[in-house]
């Protein structure tokens, strides 16, 4: 594996991360989050350019990429699981739309 | 921090310092073309509007034309009209002479045909480049530079490398005072009210929402729905959730400043911070607008590769894809792709453009000029008369 980082967190505020090659469920990460690097078991498999949790999340929860809610949750996440149209929707945009 | 740029009468301060000449009409075009030929320091547009817009078209050509007359990275101005034009070389010239820059006007009806007016015009512009010569650049504090962002020719590395590292750049840039500009709307769509929350007022929110509903129904009337056909199947296929997803890493090039003033197309701003400008998505017009608001450098980021460039302002490319990088080095100037092999954070990448900034406004020539592109379409609404 080398020492390379082969995920993604664009920012600190993030609770994904994004693979930069392809992953296989039970594989361990490295991830570096605000400059620290962690270590994560991968629950699902996960293909390049695809989102996995960096902590667990509850159903309803905000998903956090590029600093900024990109969705919610419909189910509870475990860190380490696949995050992608399966588990969230679209935020409803209130009046703004 | 400070760039070297070139102080004008106005107090502004430009990166670049040209004889630019305008035809106020498109009829002028072909001869404002022979008078720039072959002149280093002097840029000609081509500009085939002038006349048969009407309304609020009438109002975008002048003002697009006037703000690059007025713009900062240029020293003087040479106006060829043809004499019979709606948009007169007068009406454009008026608007520029508050800045105190010398503003010259030729009529090619009045010289008497082509070959007169492009002798004259090159005696003209000859004349100017002696002064324009004079000019040295002095230290400019980065607070008076204004950056416009773009991101043209989108792949997957434009979301997760280019555009997260040139977001940094513009932070950086922000947290000098400087002014970063942010712009095409149609690609606000599903984003918008993340990026409204930002706004310092509920006014400029509104004002911003309001701009993306007029792209948005104006897409929907020509039969192209964004937000239903967003984000696509070959998106999700390649790790995209939602819409927000897929705007935010367009609108994320810009970095995360709060949104200090909303304004027109090829509006000047008169904030400094993060602005936004309402422009269409199609890169030129784009890139056109936010000249005409006087961006004295753009940071333009691309996964495929582009070879656009602006008449005016310098244009540094920024690529995430490696291959794109090796095979279009003639049109991209830096590769952020070692984010994309974890051997580069998005910080430091971010670094390494910022202080390409400085090295270009300060006069490092990039790939688009040295190709000589320059490029140039004025946004407008309607049809010509």
């Amino acid at each position: 594996m080398g020492g390379r980082i082969k995920v993604i967190v664009i920012n600190e505020k993030d609770n994904v991360a994004t693979a930069l090659e392809p992953f296989n469920a039970g594989m361990t990460v490295s991830v570096k989050v605000q400059g620290r690097i962690e270590k994560m078991k991968l629950l699902s498999d996960i293909p390049m350019g695809h989102k996995f949790a960096l902590r667990d999340m509850e159903e309803g929860e905000a998903v956090i990429k590029y600093g900024e809610p990109i969705g919610q949750t419909t189910a509870k996440i475990i860190r380490g699981e696949h995050v992608h149209i399966h588990n969230v929707v679209s935020e409803p945009r209130g009046g703004l739309g | 921090m400070n760039f070297e740029g070139y102080r004008r009468q106005d107090e502004k301060a430009g990166t670049r310092n040209y004889v630019l000449v305008i035809p106020s009409v498109g009829c002028s075009q072909g001869t404002v073309q022979a008078i720039a030929h072959g002149l280093k320091g002097v840029v000609d547009l081509p500009n085939m509007l002038g006349c048969g817009q009407v309304g609020e078209d009438r109002m975008l050509v002048k003002k697009t034309l006037v703000g690059f007359g007025i713009h900062p990275n240029v020293f003087a101005v040479l106006i060829v009209g043809n004499g019979c034009e709606q948009l007169s070389p007068e009406e454009i010239a008026k608007e520029i002479a508050p800045t105190g820059k010398r503003v010259e006007i030729i009529v090619i009806q009045e010289v008497g045909g082509t070959k007169k007016t492009i002798a004259l015009g090159k005696k003209i512009v000859k004349e100017i480049l002696q002064d324009a010569a004079k000019l040295n650049r002095e230290p400019i504090p980065l607070s008076e530079l204004i950056l416009g962002t773009e991101c043209g020719g989108s792949d997957y590395t434009s979301g997760l490398a280019a555009n997260p590292a040139v977001g940094a750049a513009c932070d950086m840039l922000v947290a000098e005072s400087g002014t970063v500009i942010l712009s095409e709307t149609p690609e606000l769509i599903g984003a918008e009210h993340l990026l409204a929350r930002r706004a310092r007022t509920p006014e400029m929110a509104k004002q911003l929402l309001d701009a993306v509903a007029w792209w948005e129904d104006k897409a929907i009337a020509a039969g192209q729905n964004i937000r239903e056909a967003n984000p696509s199947p070959g998106n999700i296929a390649g790790g995209i959730t939602t819409l927000e997803e897929k705007s935010l890493g367009c609108i994320y090039k810009a970095g995360t400043s709060p949104l200090e003033e909303v304004i027109p197309y090829a509006s000047y701003p008169t904030k400094k911070g993060l602005v936004y400008m309402d422009t269409p998505a199609s890169d030129i017009e784009q890139l056109v607008g936010m000249v005409a608001g006087g961006v004295q450098i753009v940071l333009f980021t691309t996964g495929r590769g582009n070879p656009l460039g602006t008449p005016i302002t310098p244009v540094i490319k920024i690529t995430g894809n490696r291959d794109t990088y090796l095979k279009m080095r003639d049109n991209t100037d830096m590769d952020v792709s070692k984010i994309l092999q974890g051997k580069e954070t998005v910080g430091l990448a971010g670094k390494r453009i910022f202080e390409e900034v400085i090295s270009v406004a300060s006069g490092k020539v990039t790939r688009a000029e040295k190709m000589g592109q320059r490029d140039f379409c004025i946004f407008k609404k309607n049809i010509n008369i």
